[in-house]
């Protein structure tokens, strides 16, 4: 017979790991995590002080009205924009030219980008004809390109969208491209064991999987078409968000100057949110299997 | 009556500085209703073996026959199970179980009614409509069974469907799929390399050894699951004497096994 050693109540409350204070709290985890908890309450609160100081170095006269104006005065532009009653085009016409050039710029880029990323995972020959254009002109400030383009297509529209698209392409060709990769081999082995043939297997296993990095590619593509919106249009252009702020900049109406980057920079983060949000509901399975 | 018929396979892979002999002169046949199991440590081929079967991977001599036809790639007549599930997760539990049927065009209604059907036999037909993130790891392994057997394969590959499972899902899996394998009679083959595991659910149980990978032992007709399933008792089973006797007798032969002539 094996000796079976049970605990007795005395060596099992020596064994025991109760501190000697009972006042410790309960937590899940004794150590730190990195990076763990809310971060919402800290932004609302940094965004609130940046207000605040630019609130106080403006009415202490710490800095000209010229060089930054109060957020009152920005304001003030806003809501004259608004109602259409400042010295300009009122803020809507801006705002729906500069929409209108970024979707039909950024549906362009997706219905011809996401097809050419596809190609470029499933043939070598595709990935042999695309890959180097795509890599030689990905990283070219749009502004180098710009000159060249007004020389060839002129001052319309198409020389803005063709700028955003060129802006919107190139990130959403490779998130398709490297999405095509996402596909275990487990799970292509077993459609090809449940009977699959090769395009089945692209259809139902490949083209599924690679949604989720596709989706990061359209984020990185309409954040980099808003990005190229100002360079755009400042090209002969006479409506637009952009232009907007171009325009005051030449009058040194640092006011308008100061509204139109907010209102751009918001635009964008509802971009951003919207686009997050499209993400939870068309892959919830993302990161999680 | 489907049969699988292995003769004088042989698998090697081009290594640098020459080939590695992976599988060498294997011979198995099986029959409706056999539960064969491989056993063996890593690198003994019981994994090549399997995809040769599945069709994944070409015999570098040798056949794979079924039902006389040669195995010349992966199809619906030979489900597999994977370590990983491998389920596609963009489908709920019903559609990945239905993926075959809609490949191959069957109706929905009657690739509805299928799917939970095979999913009865797991026992999760009222997860039908989850997703299959939701569920537990021995869940959705359970999942990958019923997505093999939903096309009616002639033999049903799994590939340490229980590995990455902890020992009491392990255990629970196990009686669901000897049940699963007693209602459909299919053929089994099923790696391994836990042998009380081995012992439990199979008919025949093969002994692989690396270097080069070949059978080396075999054990026909091993009563146990047979013995379970008029019971259901598993305890009973695992800790009856015969049952100890022969884990031992295996046991000694994986780890004192006379070293091996190339």
């Amino acid at each position: 017979m094996p000796d079976v050693t049970r605990p007795t109540p005395s060596s099992a409350a020596a064994a025991g790991t109760t501190p000697a204070s009972g006042d410790v709290s309960l937590k899940t985890s004794r150590f730190k995590v990195p990076g763990e908890g809310s971060s919402l309450g800290i932004s609302v609160a940094t965004v609130v002080a940046m207000v605040l100081v630019w609130f106080a170095v403006t009415r202490l006269g710490l800095i000209k009205p010229l060089f930054l104006p109060g957020p009152e005065a920005v304001w003030q532009q806003f809501f004259e924009y608004l109602t259409g009653t400042a010295n300009d085009k009122p803020l809507w016409q801006h705002f729906v030219a500069s929409i209108l050039r970024v979707a039909v710029a950024f549906w362009a880029a997706f219905l011809t980008a996401v097809p050419v990323g596809i190609a470029m995972g499933m043939s070598r020959v595709a990935r042999g004809i695309f890959d180097p254009p795509i890599e030689f002109y990905r990283p070219l400030p749009p502004l180098a390109y710009l000159p060249l383009i007004i020389i060839w297509f002129g001052i319309d529209e198409l020389p803005k969208v063709l700028l955003i698209y060129l802006a919107c392409f190139a990130p959403l060709a490779l998130a398709a491209r490297s999405g095509m990769k996402s596909a275990t081999h487990e799970q292509i082995n077993a459609a090809y064991s449940m009977g699959a043939n090769y395009g089945q297997v692209i259809r139902h296993v490949i083209l599924p999987s690679a949604l989720p990095e596709i989706l990061v590619g359209m984020r990185i593509a309409i954040g980099f078409g808003w990005t190229t919106l100002v360079a755009a249009e400042m090209v002969a252009a006479n409506v637009g968000l952009g232009q907007m702020v171009l325009n005051a900049s030449n009058f040194l109406r640092t006011d308008i100057v100061i509204m139109g980057i907010v209102v751009i920079g918001v635009v964008a983060y509802l971009f951003d949110m919207f686009m997050r949000w499209v993400e939870r509901k068309l892959v919830p399975w993302k990161g999680r299997i | 009556m489907p049969t699988l018929d292995i003769r004088d396979l042989a698998v090697n892979y081009a290594v640098k500085g020459g080939t590695l002999q992976a599988l060498t002169s294997v011979n198995l046949t099986m029959h409706d209703g056999d539960f064969v199991v491989a056993l063996g440590a890593s690198g003994c081929g019981k994994t090549t073996l399997l995809n040769c079967i599945a069709g994944f991977l070409p015999p570098s001599t040798g056949e794979v026959l079924i039902d006389d036809r040669p195995v010349t790639g992966p199809g619906a007549d030979r489900g597999v199970v994977f370590q990983k599930h491998a389920l596609m997760p963009w489908l709920s539990v019903q559609d990945n179980v239905a993926l075959g049927l809609r490949m191959r065009g069957v109706p929905r209604a009657q690739r509805r009614r299928v799917a939970l059907d095979k999913l009865a036999l797991v026992g999760l037909e009222q997860y039908a409509e989850r997703a299959v993130y939701e569920l537990s790891g021995g869940m959705q392994q359970r999942v990958g069974i019923a997505r093999a057997l939903a096309n009616d394969p002639a033999v049903l590959l799994m590939d340490e469907p229980m590995g990455a499972l902890d020992a009491f899902t392990r255990e629970q899996l196990q009686e669901i799929l000897l049940d699963a394998w007693a209602k459909t009679n299919k053929m089994v083959f099923f790696i391994t390399h836990s042998v009380e595991e081995a012992l439990f659910i199979a008919t025949r149980l093969i002994v692989m050894s690396p270097s080069p990978g070949r059978i080396t032992n075999v054990y026909d007709n091993v009563p146990f699951s047979r013995e379970f399933l008029s019971h259901h008792d598993a305890r009973r089973v695992k800790s009856g004497p015969e049952f100890i006797r022969l884990r031992e007798e295996v046991l000694a032969l994986i780890h004192h096994r006379e070293p091996a002539h190339a």
